[in-house]
């Protein structure tokens, strides 16, 4: 794999989620008002905010490992909410996964999701099918080890990476919740998208976005 | 003889249940409360740091017990003994005992000086105590 992803551009990727994350607070409140407790919004922007002036300050670690962790700490106590510790474990074992130092390749990429998805499962006990984050994350983990297996360029890769993803946001509409708080609903929580699955969707578009951009396609 | 640490989403509800305990303890039981967000004590939520520091606050070499409410609370809690070092680690153990009760019955057992295994049970036995006279 030629591409190699610095961690400048790990830090380009988590603004613009950040961003992205910001700009659709309103629209996550909405989707956790339908079956949760309303609060996925507001607790993903002010730990989005956190987040923002973390990855502004000067003085930072090139090293990827030592910026994935930092990102991870600043996750877990910035959110709030069930959301906190899912994000953070998600990046406290991305945090463990293969680098090059102050790069990772595609392979690395790959590997970086997938220590955060297995971490995030460990923690948070979800499987596929039960209306969560992993609905979005499964699939577009499958989706890049799949395309990486094939070797396919960076930009195919990133590409099927974000239409797994969206996919599985999409299917947990489809889908009756069986963790979280939607999961006291039941029946009744069939129809609406997932918050948590949502906000994890962004993760793989901007991923796709920033990374194609910076590097070979 | 053991610590406690009340883990809840709620400031309020953490300092009220540690009340309680203390109440039923003494002042010889470490008992320490990690309730609400670190920047605002009115938001609901918990964090693993202010968790971590709790179990700081108690932290003896006789173990410490962790009694939480709903939800992120093990998720945090589980976090909070991870960054824990490996030694003071396997002698810090996540109760399954209801909050408010567990508390209680912990506080009793732990100023009785008995070991970490044998207050986490008596805790987890008060799940099944009932409250009702008519409903045993």
């Amino acid at each position: 794999m030629g591409q190699e992803i610095t961690t400048s551009q790990l830090r380009k990727w988590l603004l613009a989620y950040a961003a992205r994350i910001i700009e659709n607070e309103a629209h996550l409140t909405k989707l956790d008002t339908a079956i949760g407790d309303a609060d996925h919004g507001v607790n993903m922007r002010r730990g989005m905010s956190k987040l923002k002036e973390r990855l502004k300050e000067e003085k930072q670690s090139e090293d990827v490992s030592s910026f994935l962790r930092s990102v991870a700490m600043t996750l877990i106590s910035g959110i709030g909410g069930a959301a906190g510790p899912l994000y953070g474990t998600f990046f406290l074992r991305a945090a463990t996964s293969p680098t090059n130092g102050s790069s990772i390749d595609l392979v690395q990429l790959t590997q970086m999701f997938r220590y955060g998805l297995d971490g995030l499962q460990q923690r948070g006990k979800a499987q596929a099918d039960d209306k969560t984050m992993i609905d979005t994350m499964q699939p577009a983990v499958e989706a890049m080890e799949a395309a990486l297996a094939a070797h396919q360029s960076p930009a195919v890769i990133l590409a099927a990476a974000r239409q797994a993803a969206h996919l599985g946001m999409k299917h947990t509409i489809e889908i009756e919740a069986r963790k979280g708080r939607a999961s006291y609903l039941g029946p009744h929580s069939i129809g609406h998208q997932d918050p948590g699955a949502t906000s994890a969707y962004f993760l793989f578009e901007t991923a796709a976005e920033v990374f194609t951009k910076t590097g070979a396609g | 003889m053991i610590g406690l640490v009340i883990v809840s989403h709620s400031a309020k509800l953490a300092e009220g249940v540690r009340e309680l305990a203390v109440q039923m303890a003494g002042d010889e039981v470490g008992i320490s409360q990690a309730g609400g967000l670190p920047d605002d004590a009115q938001a609901l939520g918990t964090d693993a740091f202010k968790i971590l520091s709790a179990i700081e606050e108690v932290w003896c070499e006789d173990g410490v017990l962790l009694l939480m409410d709903v939800g992120s609370s093990v998720m945090s809690a589980e976090i909070a003994l991870e960054m824990l070092p490996e030694q003071q680690r396997r002698k810090c153990l996540l109760s399954n005992a209801p909050l408010v009760e567990g508390a209680i019955v912990a506080a009793l057992h732990a100023g009785l000086g008995e070991p970490l295994q044998t207050v986490n049970a008596v805790a987890e036995a008060a799940l099944s105590t009932p409250k009702l006279a008519n409903t045993g």
